[in-house]
């Protein structure tokens, strides 16, 4: 595996003693001149580096009001100190949020307030240099953006957003993620991250029909461009390419087809993900956003249907209607945008669909939430919605179900420890440390209730866990799609009788 | 990173992926395979194979399910699952299968 020790899991979590410096160079490999060129950001660190950082900087404190406040209100309490999971992973004071924050604070006081500009000493402010850039880049990509801290600041300071503005002044200097910069040009040339040409999009798609009528008798469709549909689906690419995604694809195919409803995916739009969003650049983000506008306008459809993803439920949410929108051209008798687990949940409701929970009696499940669908958006129109109901569309599949200690689940969720664009192999040290919380948690129900797979609706979290799991002595397949849940157990009208339905790949712990 | 196969240095990029995807050739997959850890016996020259195939043909290599799919048909049904690639490549199929193919690595939430 790689040259470090994984955590030991403990029977509760305990707060690390200091290890400082501990992390201190660790960091992702610097995107490359091309990555950068098509974002349209400089190649390399440009000459005048300095004046170009505070430049930037102070752009984004006229452009972000927000990000001004949370810069001048922290009044180190400490109430984050212990809240990020990489800091309890890795025991590296800077991994705690308020130090994370005051890399850049420090700066920030020295060139934009009145005390640091005069008595730096006082107040902590640094010049910025090239330490202090060096030290920027390694831990503003320790951090996953997942808000946590946030949630227990009284004061509600984002670090995400610090850590947002953070790489988004690196980008602008020529120091950019080559793991999130090459990803947002697949985007922009191939139409997803993952580099999937349509061709490969059409053929994996008519595989997957194969195989629902082979595994069901039932010719499920998976539609392509097809123009004129009710709903478009945007959907993380690797739910065309990795495992346990592609399983949740199917589910999703298998209730469309069962909802009666005309449905399609879209080759120029076959990414819901949205990197831009991670390296805290609007225009990035904005010119993601606009393909699904331009793909729902094309086909002509009349509602926005969004697969199991994380930050593109977030972006969806929160951000699209301005990045956007208007999108008054759609139906506005449903949810604009709608999320999956909404659109089943809904049908259930109806009593629309029916199954066959004992498919799943070989499982009991668990649910992790997913940070920026817990802390950035919601689901349904109560409050509370973005945890109840998957977990509903769980327990109406499955008998199973067990949720994980209350302080790390819903508002108060751990991170998998690899989002926000740190799902990259240069990472695996601060990923396999930083999931060490959420695997306390769930080695905890393992123990106590026999819990067997944890199910999530985030593609990062799924291809995290995948990785992560084997580090902590659990089986990789553990992690599963809900909407994989929904399709073991959905009954499908003219299905095959008893069909020799797949058995999913979990491994039974006990 | 350069790797030196029969005496020609051939570039690869910081995580050992070809910078040239045509400087590929089979002495070029052994040496990628060694420094992976991996001796290349014929079950993994058969995925390797594959994977150089679809990749001719679609620009990216085939995903998890399609490639289990395809491996099941062509070398039967108890090869054609994700356990038994995990065994020939435990980085994973996608980019340690990719890596020796000479193909370039997937990106995203994967």
């Amino acid at each position: 595996m790689a040259d470090f020790e994984t955590p030991e899991l403990k029977e509760y979590s305990v707060i690390p003693a200091l290890e400082r410096d501990t992390m201190k160079g660790t960091q992702p490999f610097i995107a490359k001149p091309d990555h950068q060129a098509s974002l349209g950001f400089p190649g390399e660190l440009v000459d005048n580096w300095k004046d170009v950082a505070l430049d930037k900087m102070g752009d984004l404190l006229s452009r972000y009001r927000s990000f001004q406040v949370y810069l001048d209100s922290c009044v180190k309490c400490g109430a984050c100190t212990d809240k990020c999971h990489y800091f309890l992973g890795t025991s590296d004071p800077k991994n705690m949020p308020v130090a994370r924050q005051d890399l850049l604070r420090s700066v920030y006081r020295r060139y934009f307030t009145f005390a640091g500009k005069w008595f730096p000493k006082l107040v902590g402010a640094r010049d910025m240099d090239k330490e202090v850039l060096d030290e920027w880049y390694s831990y503003f990509h320790q951090c996953s953006q997942c808000r946590r801290c946030s949630v227990f600041c009284p004061y509600g300071i984002d670090t995400a957003e610090i850590s947002m503005a953070a790489r988004e002044i690196m980008d602008a200097v020529g120091v950019g993620q080559k793991y999130c910069n090459e990803i947002i040009g697949k985007v922009f040339k191939v139409g997803n991250n993952l580099g999937l040409p349509e061709k490969a999009l059409k053929d994996t798609l008519l595989d997957l029909e194969e195989e629902i009528l082979d595994d069901t008798g039932v010719p499920v469709k998976l539609p392509l461009d097809v123009k004129g549909a009710d709903i478009l689906l945007v959907t993380p690419s690797a739910d065309f390419f990795a495992e346990p995604h592609i399983d949740g694809l199917i589910g999703y195919a298998k209730v469309f087809h069962e909802a009666g409803v005309s449905w399609t995916l879209s080759s120029h739009a076959s990414e819901a993900g949205n990197f831009g969003m991670f390296i805290g650049s609007y225009e990035n983000m904005q010119n993601i956003a606009v393909r699904i506008r331009e793909a729902a306008l094309d086909l002509g459809v009349k509602r926005l249907v969004h697969g199991e993803c994380g930050h593109a439920w977030r972006v969806a949410y929160s951000f699209w209607n301005t990045l956007a929108g208007p999108f008054d051209f759609l139906d506005q008798n449903y949810p604009i945008p709608q999320h999956i687990c909404e659109f089943t949940w809904d049908l259930i409701q109806q009593d629309k669909l029916k199954f066959d929970k004992s498919e799943n009696d070989h499982m009991t499940l668990t649910f992790h939430d997913s940070c920026n669908v817990a802390r950035a958006t919601r689901m349904g129109d109560k409050p509370g919605g973005q945890f109840d109901i998957p977990r509903n569309v769980i327990k109406a599949v499955c008998n199973n179900y067990v949720d994980m200690e209350e302080s790390t689940i819903k508002e108060a969720t751990f991170c998998c420890g690899g989002g926000g664009g740190l799902l990259t192999d240069d990472l695996m040290e601060v990923r396999v440390k930083g999931a060490l919380p959420r695997m306390e948690a769930l080695n905890d129900v393992v123990e106590e209730h026999g819990v067997t797979n944890m199910a999530a609706i985030c593609a990062i979290c799924k291809s995290q866990f995948t990785k992560v799991l084997p580090y902590y002595k659990m089986p990789m397949d553990m992690i599963v799609s809900v909407h994989q849940l929904v399709s073991e157990a959905i009954i499908l009208t003219g299905a095959d009788d008893g069909s020799d339905e797949q058995e999913t790949s979990s491994e039974s712990e006990d | 990173m350069p790797i030196e196969v029969n005496g020609v240095s051939i570039a690869t990029d910081e995580e050992g992926y070809l910078e040239d995807l045509s400087a590929w050739n089979e002495d070029v997959a052994k040496v990628l395979a060694d420094t992976e850890g991996l001796d290349m016996s014929n079950d993994h020259w058969e995925i390797v194979n594959f994977l150089r195939e679809y990749y001719e043909e679609y620009q990216i290599a085939p995903a998890v399910r399609v490639l289990t799919k395809a491996v099941g048909k062509k070398l039967g049904k108890e090869k054609g699952t994700s356990k038994y690639l995990y065994e020939l490549f435990p980085y994973g199929p996608a980019k340690q299968a990719c890596k020796i193919a000479g193909l370039p690595k997937p990106t995203g939430c994967v």
